[in-house]
């Protein structure tokens, strides 16, 4: 009865934390902007293809297959593990003891012997991971935007798979030894793949006591990590185990190279272009007819910018490709995904403290976070789009961040004007005296 | 052999081109990129193709005003471009550079602009394929190729395979580097890099390339980009390895083995 209290009050705190804290998520991200030519003319058709292979079917993460195979063992076992929750839930709230066993029968058996299976598998994976992180130092680990707490954030998550592992095993192991024992309240479920060995050679010989004991420490260990991860969620990089759905679902499809239309400049060289034809360009960029071009802050960016900023789970690929990261240069895609997310938060935050719904003035921009010099260092060639494995585009970010620093403030490396002078008066990217077809002579 | 037509001068004529040649702001007044735009004006020539070019009517495609954040200046140029080549009623459009490429092709769409785009590795490929072009000599054959993939043909537009078909043809040995098609490194000149320094770090990006196409241990470099074929050509000759080492386009190897 006492656990029956205990389970429902945690269950409810747990639940009650984690749904303020996602609720506050999706507040921060739809503080992003809904421009239609942002989002391609695609059918729903290609997107849910999308969710299907690369979230669902994690075809990305393959054209690395060392990590992806230790990470589709954590995956497919975090999947299976929740019919055991599920479980966890209905004995929680009723009292019994392993409820689907008796209707499942032997599929009951099969199917937790496959999680056993997997779980063992993620064990090896989750050790393997530490590993690479801690004591092989793979180099997009290790990279300046990882000190401090995203390398903390990565490890604890770590750890806490070690001690779901840790519940689930000594769980059913105690539970198998009760079961020859013919412990009342323990029902016959069948020989577990892993437990049947393992617990007896853990608990064999120990008292009913101790194993009950054991066994209940397992369940309630299980019950409790999972729902300390479900509210620590919202405050580490592992959104990705629900955003990633999301997020390849809204991913740009249109073509790669292209970038993004700005109809209301459009609009306005047009009419510029020719004056008779177009009806003067209405000023856009809210209410009070500010114009607004690109991003300078978080609220200027899409949404779906923003949730992929809460969807990156810092794993550097986009990073450790990056023609200007590999060659010593500040940009990181990585950290322009981490810094989106951060003054994101901030923003949230302050209007947390002001109990306000819209965004506060701080005096701060996202340009806080993010300095001139990474921006200015991207070559658009697009390695990072390609290698994020849940399909994240940190080149559109850094593509508003320019429009900003040259529509806005006229600002941006000046370097470039020459080339926007030249552009400007003779149509070419070169000042040059010669003609176009000059090289007409040499055919 | 000099009879290459402006639009403007086919249309007095009454002709309509089956094909618009883009030559781009590189293959125009670069020195070097200019004799790519020889080379495969000359092959269009031989195999019998009727193209025209824009001539003095040809304005940046706004590909590097874009991408640099000043979208004014892109529209300006992408809109006057798109009145010219609706006025010549194009439908076809080849050229040899991809981020002219990727701008008519992807982006001139959402201004008016509808054109069937190839770049002219794509095209070239069509012509061996249909037999208009032929490879002949052997110059080439087992000679150690590699091939470095463009970010706005490759990664931008997802063509991997057309160049390499136009290499094969050529019999020639070609050495992949460990970076390449969807993993291929930039040269460090797309994103409006090429007009300005680099930003602080270790090392420039086209020396990085070039160290990777050296090690393949290859005597030609094939590009499909006037903007990588200045920069891997810098690379060698930073490396010193110009006599030994040669960065062609596709265009100029074909042209070649036809001696």
């Amino acid at each position: 009865m006492i656990q029956l209290i205990l389970f429902a009050i945690v269950t409810a705190t747990a639940f009650y934390l984690a749904g303020r804290n996602f609720l506050k998520i999706r507040r921060n991200i739809l503080l992003g902007k809904d421009e239609p030519e942002h989002s391609s003319t695609a059918s729903s058709g290609e997107r849910w293809r999308n969710v299907l292979l690369v979230a669902f079917g994690q075809k990305k993460m393959f054209s690395r297959p060392i990590p992806a195979i230790f990470h589709f063992f954590i995956y497919a076992a975090f999947l299976l593990t929740q019919v055991e929750l599920l479980e966890i839930f209905v004995d929680g709230f009723t009292g019994k003891h392993r409820a689907f066993s008796g209707a499942l029968g032997g599929f009951y058996t099969f199917i937790i012997s496959l999680i056993e299976l997997l779980s063992l598998l993620a064990f090896v994976a989750t050790v393997i991971f530490l590993a690479r992180r801690n004591v092989l130092k793979i180099s997009r680990f290790q990279k300046p935007e990882m000190k401090g707490w995203p390398s903390k954030d990565a490890n604890l998550i770590l750890f806490g798979e070690i001690l779901l592992l840790t519940g689930i095993f000594s769980m059913n192991g105690a539970d198998t030894v009760l079961q020859s024992m013919g412990a009342e309240h323990y029902p016959q479920a069948g020989p577990f793949l892993v437990s049947s060995s393992l617990g007896p050679a853990l608990f064999g010989g120990m008292s009913e006591g101790a194993l009950v004991a054991i066994e209940r420490f397992g369940w309630w260990l299980h019950a409790l990590t999972v729902f300390g991860f479900m509210v620590y969620l919202a405050y580490s990089k592992h959104l990705h185990i629900f955003l990633a759905f999301p997020n390849t679902y809204y991913a740009r499809i249109n073509p790669r190279g292209e970038v993004a239309n700005m109809p209301a400049i459009q609009k306005e060289v047009a009419s510029m272009m020719n004056p008779e034809a177009a009806p003067p360009p209405t000023p856009e960029g809210g209410a009070e007819g500010e114009l607004s071009f690109g991003a300078n802050d978080v609220t200027k960016l899409h949404w779906q910018d923003l949730m992929a900023a809460y969807t990156c789970t810092e794993c550097g690929r986009c990073t450790s490709v990056c023609p200007a990261n590999i060659t010593g240069k500040k940009l990181s895609p990585r950290k322009i995904m981490m810094d989106v997310r951060d003054r994101l938060e901030e923003v949230g935050r302050n209007m947390d403290a002001q109990k306000s719904s819209t965004p506060i003035d701080d005096g701060k921009t996202l340009f806080d976070y993010i300095s001139r010099e990474e921006i200015h260092a991207c070559t658009t060639c697009n390695a990072c789009v390609e290698a994020c494995p849940v399909l994240i585009n940190p080149l559109d970010i850094i593509l508003q961040l320019r429009r900003h620093e040259i529509l806005m403030e006229s600002a941006g490396p000046s370097d470039w004007l020459p080339l926007f002078n030249s552009l400007e008066n003779s149509q070419a990217a070169w000042a040059v005296s010669t003609e176009r077809d000059g090289w007409k002579r040499l055919v | 052999m000099s009879s290459i037509k402006t639009m403007a001068e086919l249309a007095a004529e009454g002709r309509t081109p089956e094909v618009l040649f883009w030559v781009g702001c590189a293959g125009s007044f670069d020195d070097r990129a200019q004799r790519v735009t020889v080379a495969f004006a000359k092959l269009l020539q031989q195999a019998g193709v009727e193209f025209g070019i824009l001539g003095q009517e040809e304005a940046c495609t706004g590909d590097p005003a874009r991408r640099a954040g000043n979208e004014f200046l892109f529209q300006m140029l992408a809109q006057q471009n798109v009145a010219v080549m609706n006025m010549y009623e194009v439908k076809r459009i080849v050229t040899a550079c991809p981020h002219c490429f990727n701008t008519l092709k992807n982006e001139y769409p959402a201004l008016g602009g509808n054109y069937e785009v190839m770049h002219h590795t794509q095209f070239l490929q069509q012509l061996l394929a249909d037999g208009r072009l032929k490879i002949e000599g052997g110059q080439f054959k087992g000679k150690k190729i590699t091939y470095h993939d463009s970010c706005y043909l490759g990664r931008a537009n997802g063509v991997y395979e057309a160049p390499r078909a136009v290499l094969q043809a050529l019999d020639a040995d070609l050495v992949e580097m460990k970076r390449c098609r969807t993993n291929g490194l930039c040269c460090g000149a797309g994103g409006a890099q090429m007009w300005k320094e680099d930003e602080p770090g270790d090392k420039r990006i086209n020396m990085e390339r070039t160290e990777e196409a050296l090690a393949t241990g290859a005597e030609i470099v094939a590009v499909n980009c006037p903007f990588c074929m200045t920069m891997m050509s810098d690379g060698v000759k930073a490396k010193e390895q110009q006599e030994r080492v040669m960065v062609y386009d596709l265009a100029e190897l074909i042209l070649n083995n036809r001696g």
